[in-house]
């Protein structure tokens, strides 16, 4: 009963939504100012609380909804207004946004409390107090740059999260900014981040530009109203701009060609890692198609590109993922292999097929970074366990350069770390789609979209689905089965409930996240119709005959990609648990590192080394740059401009130009005319000198004698 | 009487009133120096304040104007002409606002001849106040070479090792391009029979070739002092060698003294002319930024990296005013303001680190963030502004020039080609590439110096000294219209006098 | 009444005894002295002809050419102790540092 009013009368609580960013900023400047004095606890209260209070804030919104589904805009402040241009900060409430805010809030917030449990592990091991402060300041300010990126009721606004996660992520990439390759390995990564991440910026601002030409506005509404009523006449314009916002999208959300920097970016704390690069920034792009659905549905070229690289990238980095060893790179990889399926979900105009996928792979990724984190501090308190036993101590040969991020180094640990193990093995199964975990439903979603409108999408996808499952049961198959390949894998702990209480609720949602949008229910579908209506109308409009059986469930695709799956599984059970003991008893000469490696050989190096990718931007851009940045510092600017032009020519010429006045003309011509001059009137003093006796007398006589001429002269003549 | 008390009066000739108690002071009275010094700039910003105070903002005309003749020869008049409009109000402030912000950063920084540095200071801010105050073309010339001898000395004097050659090459750079603007100046108050600015604008019938010359007779005074590529060969010489107070003042007003003449002088007076040449300006501006943000990426000087960011930020000031349209306008103007905040800021933190270190090579950093986390973060703040944070000021300001420019790329309009901006765009790439690797030479990665482990982190004074820019930085990254409202209106008037020569030249 | 020319004789004297003083003496203050003789004499021939024509400049030119003299003597006497203190004589003729 109270429920029912509540929802009825709830409206009042879409004037709330500012709070979802107001409340990280403030546990953000709290810890900012004060946090020099206070404890652990209360800084990590603080972080936390905030979050928390976002998230009920977003909640809130959500009840709200259910009552006035159409949603609200909530007008904060002007932000730029010049001539005919005037940007707000505004706050757009409505199923898309707050969907997104609960994906936010409420796995940020179970990402801060396990932070709290992380970040104190981390200051024990490591030293340096001041971290501990400093990672929670760049973990409110992530929440605060999400939320107004989702929240936002403008390309600008939307532009300012945007960015401001980049922001977040390059200072918690750097988190370590005194480790990784030789000191300075974690610090490039982060500016690794941030550069690419500028480049699919530079697309974003080119396309916020060509917006404003053809809309005179960048408000959502606005937009979309004045598409729905002169359609066809902005094709072009829309053509242009969602190509360039896809550069924009693929630097966020990791797509081919700039998805680079997220592997890299795993040079973070693991929180970080689950938070910002797998459940919530990554998806920015994804979120960002699905709230211009209005302008990708005008063009569907752009469409079938947005799909094609979606598609490409979810197969190219799950062959990627295949060759990793490190176990948040394989994750790395995989979490962008994910964002291709839902960008290829986006840009095939199944949008709430990707944002099912995007809320689910919150889900079971950020479970999966957090149980990797999970086995990383297992495995790292074993490590500090032998270096405090000196009898273990012994026994390992290098204890510092040991990586406790190679999964080479692990195995066995299902029985060290049981809930690990088990939370674990529930996000790879959601993630391999396994029915009925969260990621069978959300990824047979897709594939059922795409088979019915790309073949080619929909088999990159399935593939690639293939590829997933393969990598995740190796993944699970390295780490915790068999028996430990190292000394400090054989000493690991379980963690405190800190951190595997959140694991435990996330391996709860993972499970049963996928019922939020069931076949032939489609309550999620329901929910985000009040936000993406015109688009369903668009794809039926498309699909023609296909329509019907559009968001169906499709048992023929399910079946295919399930049993897919599991082959991939049992491929990598053989594998991995047959022929990888075998192997390691080979003598060390005859060993490689990994089983597949006697299957596919060279092929596996390519896996290994990422295609070489990072090499090829190296030569053709980063290095060119270098270069070219040198070469006009060094010769255009310094030896050429401003040593030659100015140096020489200018001053060299002046004063070239100074001598020969100096020598030629004043010495020459006006000098000597001055100096015989000079010695004339010398020649002449010379004589008259005589005349200066010295003598006062003979001076007083000659005026007498002058007087006397000139009297002579007046008296006489 | 009544001139005597006039605000802008007073705002212009205050700092005066300062170097005449200074000269009273002894030598070794350095601390009464610099409290003179200081409590006068700030006073003198107080007057700013009330200046801003009494605007009104929906005037685009000229306010608490004053005008009386100075010198009159034969028929002419040379007139004491102040006025402050949307156009000159902010960088009166911003003037006014870093000067003791300047000053605070000598403190320590200065200890030889404080009492001449602060002389020459002042002496410094009345010239540049009264260049954004003048509004006769005479007046306006006398300030402008005015403040040349100022920072001739504070460079000469007080600058680093190469520092009598940076002097000379800033005077006679910007000596060489005021010739040509004093015979502009002279044709023009000899033809028209009058020297202020808001008459010639009102009676304005020069013909479009004779536009022409006389736009670029000015546009050479004021392209060096931006300054524009490629005559930027004296700004990192003179930045280099500055010392750190001269540095500020340098990047943040002296160089906003050549914009806003474009803005001032050569956009109204030869309306024609500017939207001619205003693609070629551009097309310079544009190069600017893009060499300019190469060039500082390969420093490795911190004050050079810094000096060579100006150029490509003043390229964006200049692109932004040249799309002759209100975003880009505006942007531009705020852009200045922001240029002057964050680079003004950056010089600044450069200074600070210099003044524990003594070198500015970035190889001899590293890993500062954990010996000194404040002064750390207030760079990346600043850092941040610089390269264009959205929320953060430069943001603001580039992106309306970017729209401006854009917007005036459609065809037909006045740049007529989407490249201008579109490459320019790419500039905010390669800021971010040259800020990030300032950022990581100097504060990521371990310590792996001995002198940097017990650098001692900032003091109050110095925090002090760069809290009121990093408010500022907020403030107009987050709520920049009261900025932009200071000056719409009278940029709209300015659009009107383009509209019109847009509508003679078609 | 005494005719003018008495006057002009008697002025005439004094400055031919005056203009000798000069030009024959070595002694500085003796020639300061003739010089008084000879500015006297002119004085005398200015009165008699003021007196002779009935007019008054000739005395005001008296007074201005009695002040100068004051002014004379007593910048000339400060020189000669000046010079006394250095050469500890009067003699004109040791000084001759202007010789060509």
């Amino acid at each position: 009963m109270w429920f029912s009013e509540t929802v009825a009368n709830s409206t009042q609580f879409f004037s709330l939504v500012p709070w979802v960013v107001f409340f990280p900023l403030i546990g953000l400047l709290v810890n900012l100012i004060f946090g020099g004095r206070m404890s652990e606890k209360a800084i990590g209260i603080t972080a936390c609380g905030a979050a928390g209070l976002s998230l009920l804030i977003s909640v809130l919104q959500a009840v709200s909804l259910l009552g006035h589904p159409g949603g609200m805009v909530v007008y904060l402040a002007d932000w730029i207004v010049v001539g005919d241009l005037a940007i707000q900060w505004a706050f757009q409430v409505d199923t898309l946004s707050v969907t997104m805010m609960l994906v936010v809030a409420g796995v940020g917030t179970l990402i801060h409390i396990y932070a709290v449990g992380y970040m104190h592990e981390d200051v024990r091991h490591n030293g340096d107090p001041t971290r501990y402060q400093r990672f929670f300041v760049f973990f409110n300010l992530f929440i605060v740059a999400m939320m107004i990126l989702v929240s936002a009721d403008n390309y600008l606004m939307l532009f300012v999260g945007w960015e401001g996660v980049g922001l977040c992520s390059y200072l918690l990439i750097g988190f370590w900014y005194d480790k990784g390759k030789d000191g300075i390995g974690n610090a490039l990564a982060g500016k690794k981040a941030f550069i690419t991440n500028r480049i699919g910026d530079f697309g974003f601002l080119i396309a916020a530009f060509m917006i404003y030409v053809a809309f005179r506005t960048f408000n959502f509404h606005q937009i979309f109203e004045q598409i729905q009523q002169a359609g066809s006449s902005f094709t072009p314009a829309i053509f242009a701009i969602t190509l360039f916002m896809l550069l924009g999208v693929a630097g966020k959300s990791a797509q081919i060609p700039l998805y680079v920097w997220l592997p890299d970016a795993m040079a973070g704390p693991t929180p970080v890692s689950a938070l910002i690069h797998a459940a919530t920034m990554v998806t920015a792009g994804v979120y960002l198609i699905a709230r211009s659905h209005p302008l990708y549905v005008q063009v569907p070229e752009a469409q079938n590109i947005v799909a094609l690289v979606g598609g490409a990238t979810a197969l190219f980095a799950a062959t990627i993922a295949v060759g990793q060893f490190d176990i948040k790179k394989v994750l790395a990889y995989s979490t962008i292999s994910q964002l291709g399926f839902m960008t290829a979900a986006v840009g095939m105009g199944a949008f709430t097929a990707g944002m099912f996928h995007l809320v689910t792979h919150s889900f079971f990724k950020a479970l999966l970074f957090l149980s990797a984190g999970s086995v990383i501090q297992g495995i790292e308190a074993g490590l500090h366990h032998i270096e405090h036993d000196p009898r273990l101590k012994k026994k390992m040969v290098k204890p510092h350069d040991f990586d406790p991020q190679d999964m080479r180094n692990m195995g066995g640990l299902r029985k060290r770390m049981p809930i690990t193990f088990w939370v674990y093995l529930i996000g790879a199964l959601a993630l391999a789609g396994i029915a009925p975990l969260a990621g069978f439903w959300s990824k047979d979603e897709i594939l059922a979209e795409a088979k019915l409108i790309s073949p080619t999408v929909y088999g990159l996808l399935t593939i690639a689905a293939f590829f997933t499952a393969f990598y995740m049961g190796r993944q699970i198959l390295m780490v915790f089965f068999g028996e430990s390949r190292a000394e400090p894998t054989a000493h690991a702990r379980e963690n405190p409930p800190v951190i595997t209480i959140p694991l435990m609720i996330l391996a709860g949602l993972s499970l049963l996240g996928g019922f939020i949008n069931l076949p032939v229910i489609h309550t999620f579908t329901h929910w985000l119709e009040h936000t993406l209506t015109i688009e369903e109308a668009m794809i039926n409009f498309r699909l023609g005959e296909a329509a019907e059986a559009s968001g169906q469930f499709n048992p023929m695709v399910a079946g295919i990609s399930t049993g897919l799956a599991l082959f991939a599984i049992l491929l990598a059970w053989w594998i991995y648990m047959q022929r990888y003991p075998a192997m390691l008893k080979l003598p060390p000469k005859q060993r490689s590192d990994d089983p597949l490696k006697t299957f596919i050989g060279p092929l596996f190096s390519a896996l290994e080394n990422k295609w070489w990718v990072d090499e090829l931007y190296q030569t053709l851009v980063i290095t060119p740059y270098n270069l070219l940045a040198r070469y006009l510092a060094q010769v255009i600017d310094g030896r050429f401009w401003h040593d030659w032009v100015h140096d020489v020519l200018i001053v060299g010429g002046f004063r070239f130009f100074t001598r020969l006045l100096s020598i030629q003309f004043d010495l020459g011509v006006i000098d000597s005319t001055a100096n015989s001059l000079a010695d004339l009137a010398k020649s002449l003093a010379q004589q008259m000198r005589q005349l200066q006796t010295g003598y006062v007398r003979s001076y007083a006589l000659w005026v007498f004698l002058g007087v006397v001429v000139i009297l002579g002269y007046l008296i006489f003549w | 009487m009544d001139s005597f008390i006039h605000p802008l009066t007073l705002v212009t000739f205050l700092p005066l009133a300062g170097v005449v108690v200074i000269l009273f002071l002894k030598n070794e009275q350095k601390n009464a120096a610099r409290y003179t010094a200081l409590a006068t700039s700030l006073i003198t910003f107080g007057v700013s304040m009330a200046v801003l105070a009494q605007f009104q903002r929906v005037d685009p005309n000229l306010q608490m104007v004053i005008d009386l003749p100075w010198i009159r020869v034969g028929s002419w008049v040379i007139a004491y002409h102040l006025g402050v409009d949307g156009l000159s109000i902010l960088l009166l402030l911003l003037t006014t606002f870093l000067t003791p912000i300047s000053i605070l950063s000598t403190w320590t920084a200065v200890e030889e001849r404080v009492k001449d540095f602060m002389i020459f200071f002042l002496l410094l801010e009345m010239g540049m106040v009264g260049v954004f105050l003048a509004q006769d073309l005479f007046l306006f010339y006398v300030f402008w070479e005015f403040t040349l001898v100022p920072m001739y000395f504070l460079i000469g004097i007080w600058g680093g090792p190469q520092r009598i050659y940076a002097a000379i090459k800033f005077f006679l750079y910007t000596m060489a391009g005021s010739i040509l603007m004093l015979l502009a100046i002279l044709w023009l108050g000899i033809q028209g029979g009058t020297f202020s600015t808001p008459d010639l604008i009102a009676n304005n019938h020069i013909p479009a070739n004779i536009q022409f010359w006389l736009f670029l007779a000015f546009a050479a005074a004021f392209a060096i002092k931006v300054p524009m590529w490629p005559l930027h060969s004296w700004l990192p010489d003179a930045h280099v060698e500055a010392p750190t107070a001269g540095s500020i003042i340098l990047a943040g007003v002296l160089l906003k003294m050549g914009t806003y003449g474009f803005l001032r002088f050569n956009i109204p007076l030869f309306p024609q002319a500017a939207w001619q040449l205003a693609p070629w300006i551009a097309g310079l501006a544009v190069i600017g930024i893009l060499y300019g943000a190469a060039v500082s990426f390969a420093q490795k000087d911190v004050k050079k990296l810094v000096a060579y960011s100006s150029v490509s930020h003043l390229g964006f000031v200049m692109l932004g005013l040249f799309a002759l349209n209100p975003q880009g306008i505006q942007g531009g103007i705020l852009q200045m303001v922001n240029h002057g905040l964050s680079t003004g800021a950056l010089f600044l933190i450069v200074g600070m680190i210099y003044e524990r270190r003594h070198t500015r090579d970035m190889d001899a950093f590293g890993g500062l963030w954990k010996v000194m986390p404040v002064y750390g973060a207030l760079t990346l703040i600043v850092a941040l502004s610089s390269m264009g944070l959205p929320g953060l000021n430069g943001f603001v300001g580039e992106f309306t020039i970017l729209l401006g420019a854009w917007d005036a790329g459609q065809a037909g309009h006045v740049l007529g080609s989407y490249w201008f901006a579109g490459l320019s765009a790419l500039g905010v790439i390669l800021a971010a590439v040259y800020i990030l690797f300032m950022f990581q030479k100097l504060f990521l990665g371990p310590i792996d110096k001995e002198e940097n482990r017990n650098l001692k982190d900032l003091n109050w004074r110095e925090i002090i000294t760069l809290a009121p820019i990093i408010i500022l930085i907020f403030w107009i990254g987050l709520y920049p219209k009261p900025f932009f409202s200071l000056m719409a209106p009278s940029v709209d008037q300015l659009m009107v006098v383009l509209h019109g020569a847009a509508l003679a030249l078609h | 009444m005494i005719p003018v020319s008495y006057y002009i004789g008697l002025s005439a004297i004094l400055f031919t005894i005056g203009a000798l003083g000069v030009l024959i003496r070595r002694n500085a203050i003796i020639i300061f002295m003739s010089v008084e003789l000879m500015l006297n004499a002119a004085n005398l021939a200015f009165v008699a002809f003021a007196r002779a024509f009935g007019m008054m400049e000739g005395q005001i030119f008296v007074f201005f050419v009695m002040a100068v003299a004051a002014a004379e003597v007593a910048v000339g006497l400060a020189l000669i102790v000046t010079i006394f203190h250095t050469k500890q004589s009067i003699d004109v003729d040791q000084m001759h540092s202007l010789k060509g």
